[in-house]
């Protein structure tokens, strides 16, 4: 098994005729993943290299069996077309765009929440990618190879880096996920560490975060209580120079959470290893499975 | 985006919110004796920065004369390295009691936050930590929204005066309004005060979501008020997001994780970064061109590391940018390349056809940072 995608993921791309939809759609699809639709209003009956196109996500998901989509729809459409993707049933939204504003973002996952039972993935995401099986996302999945180690990031580049340590070490992987940095990303740490504990081809998890929000901090907690498989941890930003803070809001929300520092504690505290350099990822894994 | 006292309340005008009345200046000549504010006048010094008032600069003018003489004061003053370049000039009010209201995004509960006290006008923080009785936290679901009743309860909460109950809760109600329809990152008002006019905020602290900057014309506007420094102009020209800090290894990375991370592994190695620069997701060759030109007018750079793992940016694209900004010309530091991911073959391969003597390919991101580090001695 693998998390949130498999063999079975049929992917509705939103935004399929744009160039960076194309481009990775259909890398996507060489790669095996049954890319079955996209859509694009005004534009339905079209197709792209065989991909049927349709105006709503709704007909695609009715004539070809979608149950995941992909979106690449730029930010003043975004929070449509996630919404639009979920009330057509599909069980997975995987948003790729960035530039979403904050305020979009929090309505529609609370909507999300309230109204439907799809997940969301992102948004301003890599994807994810279940090697052997299913790429959904811009992931390069070159850099991959099928196995057991489950791995989660917030940054996009940063998963690559820690993707390319495990497998330069011939250490496959069941899922790689991108969460996304935003402020309110639709999937969080603690959703993926939760289905990486339950899957049975994950034995081991890497976790990157980078400095600011709680969502680490979070995720300590949860390791510590729920998680017995091994994690290896790495928090980007331990030399990076602090943020310019404005009013006292922020500060009385997060506490003394935020930094790396806090960061590496919690996560060392819940038992994780925490390496300092990316590029020690592999072998911090190496030692453990 | 942070923006001035001023322009803060300029968006609270624009919501009805009620601010005192008042003049912004940024010279000394824009100040005439029919100004028509009463006095006393408040010169506040419009800086970001906390701690403005300790540092002298606010002061209340009871004339004139002094009017004058405190704005001509305030105005260049250096507040903890922060230059007071404008003045905003305000009727000073008579005020009977002082509150404190923030609304922001709470990232963990993924809801907004409305936070209300009886205390204001002190240090907020203090009492969130020993008094937290004393601060109304209340969470808001964003598809839902603030109803009167609502506030109401809050009011009655945080024990504010009941008798101008009505006043602050079209307050409140507006100051939500902005923070949703403002596509604000945060609205603080500390203090909103009761005066002998009624409900006022006397300061105001707003930060934009620049995500939204297309739906508001105003957001260009203050944003192109707000000075940024003059190592950072050429950049944000050119769309790029750059930090200068006091290194010299010179950092071009794609994704603010791994370029974060790239700070990291070069301070690991005994080198320290000149600058943080994020090309972001999907950099065609213009933008690393463009980035490379930032980092030839940076003094303090000795090299050049480019650390890329392309995902949605293409490899080819990236090294098309490199050779078309480093073609035929003499290069005034060493670069290292490190290029994975996405379309990585060809990138190195088109590197490899335009070799530049200064120019060195790595096959990994600990080795690169390495030779940047050394690169810079």
């Amino acid at each position: 098994m693998s998390i949130f995608i498999d063999n079975e993921t049929k992917v509705v791309v939103q935004g399929l005729t744009g160039e960076q939809g194309k481009f990775h759609a259909l890398r996507n699809r060489d790669y095996g993943t049954k890319v079955v639709a996209g859509t694009r209003p005004g534009k339905g009956g079209e197709s792209v290299e065989g991909i049927p196109i349709f105006n709503t996500v709704e007909e695609a998901v009715e004539a070809t069996g979608a149950n995941t989509a992909m979106t690449f729809v730029p930010p003043p459409f975004a929070k449509d077309a996630v919404l639009e993707a979920a009330y057509a049933g599909c069980d997975l939204i995987v948003c790729i765009t960035e530039g979403i504003p904050a305020k979009d973002e929090a309505e529609m996952y609370d909507l999300l929440k309230e109204k439907t039972s799809s997940r969301l993935l992102g948004p301003n995401c890599p994807g994810l990618i279940s090697p052997g099986k299913s790429n959904v996302g811009i992931m390069p999945h070159e850099i991959t190879m099928e196995g057991n180690v489950g791995v989660v990031s917030r940054s996009g580049t940063l998963t690559y880096q820690a993707v390319l340590e495990l497998t330069n070490l011939n250490i496959g992987q069941s899922t790689c996920i991108g969460i996304g940095g935003d402020p309110v990303p639709g999937t969080s740490f603690i959703d993926v560490l939760d289905a990486f504990q339950n899957d049975s081809q994950t034995e081991a998890i890497v976790m990157i975060g980078e400095i600011g929000g709680s969502a680490e901090e979070e995720a300590a907690e949860f390791i510590k209580k729920n998680v017995t498989k091994p994690v290896v941890s790495y928090i980007a930003g331990l030399t990076a120079p602090p943020g310019k803070k404005m009013g006292h809001a922020g500060a009385i929300v997060s506490g003394n959470k935020g930094t790396a520092s806090a960061k590496i504690e919690a996560l060392t505290d819940a038992g994780a290893n925490v390496v300092e350099n990316p590029t020690r990822i592999g072998q911090a894994i190496k030692d453990v499975v | 985006m942070n923006l001035f006292e001023y322009q803060g309340k300029r968006l609270y005008q624009d919501f009805s919110i009620p601010t005192p009345k008042s003049i912004f200046i940024s010279s000394i000549s824009e100040i005439t004796d029919n100004h028509g504010l009463t006095y006393p006048v408040v010169v506040k010094a419009q800086v970001q920065v906390g701690g403005r008032g300790k540092a002298g600069g606010i002061k209340v003018a009871k004339d004139f004369d002094e009017l004058s003489k405190f704005s001509g004061e305030i105005l260049g003053m250096d507040i903890k390295g922060h230059i007071v370049e404008s003045l905003l000039l305000e009727e000073a009010s008579d005020i009977l009691e002082e509150y404190y209201i923030s609304f922001t995004l709470d990232r963990s509960a993924k809801s907004y936050l409305m936070m209300l006290s009886a205390k204001g006008g002190m240090d907020i923080e203090e009492v969130a930590e020993n008094n937290p009785e004393d601060l109304i936290m209340l969470h808001i679901s964003p598809s839902k929204g603030l109803d009167s009743e609502t506030i109401i309860k809050s009011i009655e909460d945080a024990k504010l005066n009941e008798s101008y109950k009505d006043e602050l809760s079209d307050v409140i109600s507006n100051l939500y309004k902005l923070f949703v329809e403002g596509d604000c990152d945060l609205v603080e008002v500390n203090p909103l005060a009761i005066t002998n006019n009624g409900v006022s905020a006397l300061d105001s602290k707003v930060s934009l979501d620049m995500n939204a900057i297309y739906r508001h014309e105003n957001f260009k506007d203050f944003e192109n008020e707000i000075p940024i420094p003059v190592s950072e102009q050429f950049a944000k020209e050119k769309n790029l997001n750059f930090i200068k800090l006091e290194g010299s290894v010179g950092i071009i990375g794609n994704g603010a994780g791994l370029v974060m991370s790239t700070l990291d592994v070069v301070s690991e190695h005994g080198g320290m970064a000149a600058n943080f620069l994020d090309i972001g997701g999907g950099a065609k060759a213009e933008t690393v061109t463009a980035a490379l030109e930032v980092l030839e007018s940076e003094d303090n750079v000795k090299s050049v590391l480019i650390n890329i793992f392309g995902g949605i940016t293409r490899c080819d694209l990236v090294a098309n940018g490199i050779v078309e900004a480093t073609k035929g010309k003499e290069l005034k530091w060493p670069i290292i390349v490190r290029l994975d991911g996405t379309n990585s073959k060809e990138g190195l391969s088109i590197l490899e056809q335009n070799t530049n003597e200064k120019i060195t390919i790595s096959s990994s991101m600990d080795e690169a940072a390495k030779l940047a580090v050394e690169g810079a001695i």
